[in-house]
């Protein structure tokens, strides 16, 4: 009880606190080159990144290429190799895109400026990617130690870090899992777990200030795989029901279905736009969370530049009792978007093995 | 727009590093945890039945007790009455029979007193007429002894006898 008191504690004094810590970061930023231009930190924020940036320290990350003309993987070698448009083993990187420049520093463009030097896959460990592996070491040490406490105090009251996740691990199964999937929902508990607690874990690192400003589930790659798996896991766990649904819609006048299948094109639609848009949500919520944060701070810099430091200095009163609010928002937007995510995907597993009642065909 | 692009390199590591957590996890965390807590619940509803029952039990067990209890109350208030009537009748019973003895005593008594009274009488009786018998006998001697005064006495009575 006192270690769940405890954590949440913590994380809303870092919360009151980081409205001054994204200040000092942005301050450096602005101090480098005059011309401050939010629009820019805050995509760059956003995007993925090759290095960590902790305050003026940056930490490079391995780059892993893979090349089809250059005999393929190629690396891993770090990124500070190719900071600041250096060429390395005839890779140059741009705007966090590597290309294959050859042995000349510059990369050849068209007219309107594109890039035409050949791009291999980057697999590279960049920042989001250290973010998903944060997090999963994250859910691997909490849920072992939560497995190892059920198993160490058989049959008894939780303790600690397992007290502190066991009613979010019931809120699961009692509040997602078996009303939107029904009778069968055990089969789906472990992916629907282990998905609301890799978003909610992201969220939450990626609100924590001072290690880098990680936006893990911000990124739609990460939203993607994981819409894809929920897309996989309904489309394999689809019974006869759902796939006549689909294919020859109950309920329906005849003619919706021939000559034109309209009814088929429909359904069809929303069987894929269901991850597509399950995708969208995660990523969208997130990154304008963290985008709306960094525009609160940035007014700051803005009114800085504009007025002085009279300006900003007054601003940044508002700022960051703003940025604090958004702060507690995103908090709640944490769990909200782990949950939405969550419940979404058991609807979809839900309708995906629900046992229609013949008669109503 | 670079934002909306999801870099491929980015999507294997998420891939990747997703599908083991859910591998390890599923093999190794939710499923204990799930069947402990599963456990754990059932076990919270059987004590809670179980209690229920012994609550169901308790209260027949009470009011069986309290049935008995009445039982045993109106048995020994039966008991009491009985032992009541009992004793009432024993008393009377004595009573009547003390006073049945003690009137046949007293009669028998008188009965022996009247005996014992009649035997003194007779007795009495038969030693005055012995005595009587005695002292006549004495006087008779006495008077016998006398031979003119016996003459004498005939005589007169002769003389006042009638002879018809």
């Amino acid at each position: 009880m006192n270690q769940t008191k405890a954590m949440f504690l913590a994380v809303f004094v870092l919360v009151v606190t980081s409205g001054a810590a994204f200040a000092s970061n942005k301050a450096e930023n602005s101090a480098a080159n005059n011309d401050f231009n939010p629009g820019d930190v805050i995509i760059h924020h956003v995007l993925d990144n090759h290095e960590i940036h902790i305050g003026n320290f940056h930490i490079p990350l391995p780059i892993i290429l893979w090349d089809n003309s250059n005999g393929g993987l190629v690396g891993p070698f770090s990124s500070h190799h190719l900071a600041d448009g250096a060429n390395y083993k005839g890779y140059v990187m741009s705007h966090e895109k590597i290309y294959f420049a050859g042995t000349s520093n510059e990369l050849v463009r068209d007219a309107e400026g594109h890039i035409l030097a050949p791009k291999p896959l980057d697999f590279s460990i960049t920042k989001s990617v250290v973010g998903v592996f944060v997090t999963a070491i994250l859910l691997l040490v909490i849920f072992g130690a939560v497995a190892k406490g059920y198993k160490k105090r058989e049959g008894q009251a939780p303790k600690g870090i397992q007290s502190a996740m066991e009613p979010l691990i019931v809120f699961v199964r009692d509040e997602i899992a078996k009303p939107s999937i029904g009778a069968k929902y055990e089969r789906f508990l472990p992916f629907l777990l282990t998905v609301f607690f890799f978003i909610w874990i992201a969220n939450l690192l990626g609100l924590i200030p001072f290690i880098g400003g990680f936006n893990v589930t911000g990124n739609i790659a990460v939203a993607l795989v994981l819409a894809l798996l929920t897309f996989i896991i309904t489309a394999a766990s689809g019974n006869k029901d759902y796939w006549m649904h689909i294919l020859w819609t109950p309920g329906v006048p005849w003619w919706l279905k021939v000559p034109i299948p309209l009814m088929f094109i429909i359904e069809f639609i929303g069987f894929l736009s269901k991850p597509i848009v399950l995708m969208l949500r995660l990523f969208a919520n997130i990154t304008a969370g963290h985008i709306i944060i960094l525009a609160f701070v940035s007014l700051i810099f803005i009114f800085n530049n504009l007025y002085g430091s009279a300006g900003g200095f007054g601003v940044s009163v508002v700022s960051v009792v703003f940025s604090i609010f958004m702060f507690c928002i995103e908090l709640l937007v944490a769990f909200l978007q782990a949950y939405v995510f969550t419940l979404l995907s058991a609807l979809y597993f839900g309708s995906a093995v629900e046992e229609h009642a013949h008669e109503n065909h | 727009m670079e934002l909306l692009t999801p870099s491929i390199g980015l999507v294997f590591w998420m891939s990747l590093a997703f599908l083991i957590v859910l591998f390890i996890l599923r093999k190794f965390a939710w499923s204990g945890i799930l069947k402990a807590l599963k456990d754990r619940e059932d076990f919270i509803e059987r004590s809670l039945k179980s209690a229920e029952e012994a609550k169901a039990q308790m209260s027949t067990l009470k009011a069986e007790n309290e049935e008995l209890l009445a039982e045993a109350r109106s048995e020994r208030e039966s008991i009491l009455r009985e032992a009541k009537e009992m004793r009432d009748k024993i008393l009377a019973d004595a009573k009547m029979s003390a006073t049945e003895e003690g009137n046949r005593l007293i009669s028998a008594a008188r009965g022996e007193i009247e005996k014992e009274k009649n035997q003194a009488l007779s007795d009495i009786k038969r030693q005055v007429g012995e005595i009587s018998l005695e002292i006549a006998e004495l006087v008779i001697r006495k008077e016998l002894s006398d031979k003119g005064a016996q003459e004498a006495l005939v005589a007169e009575h002769l003389s006042k006898a009638q002879i018809n």
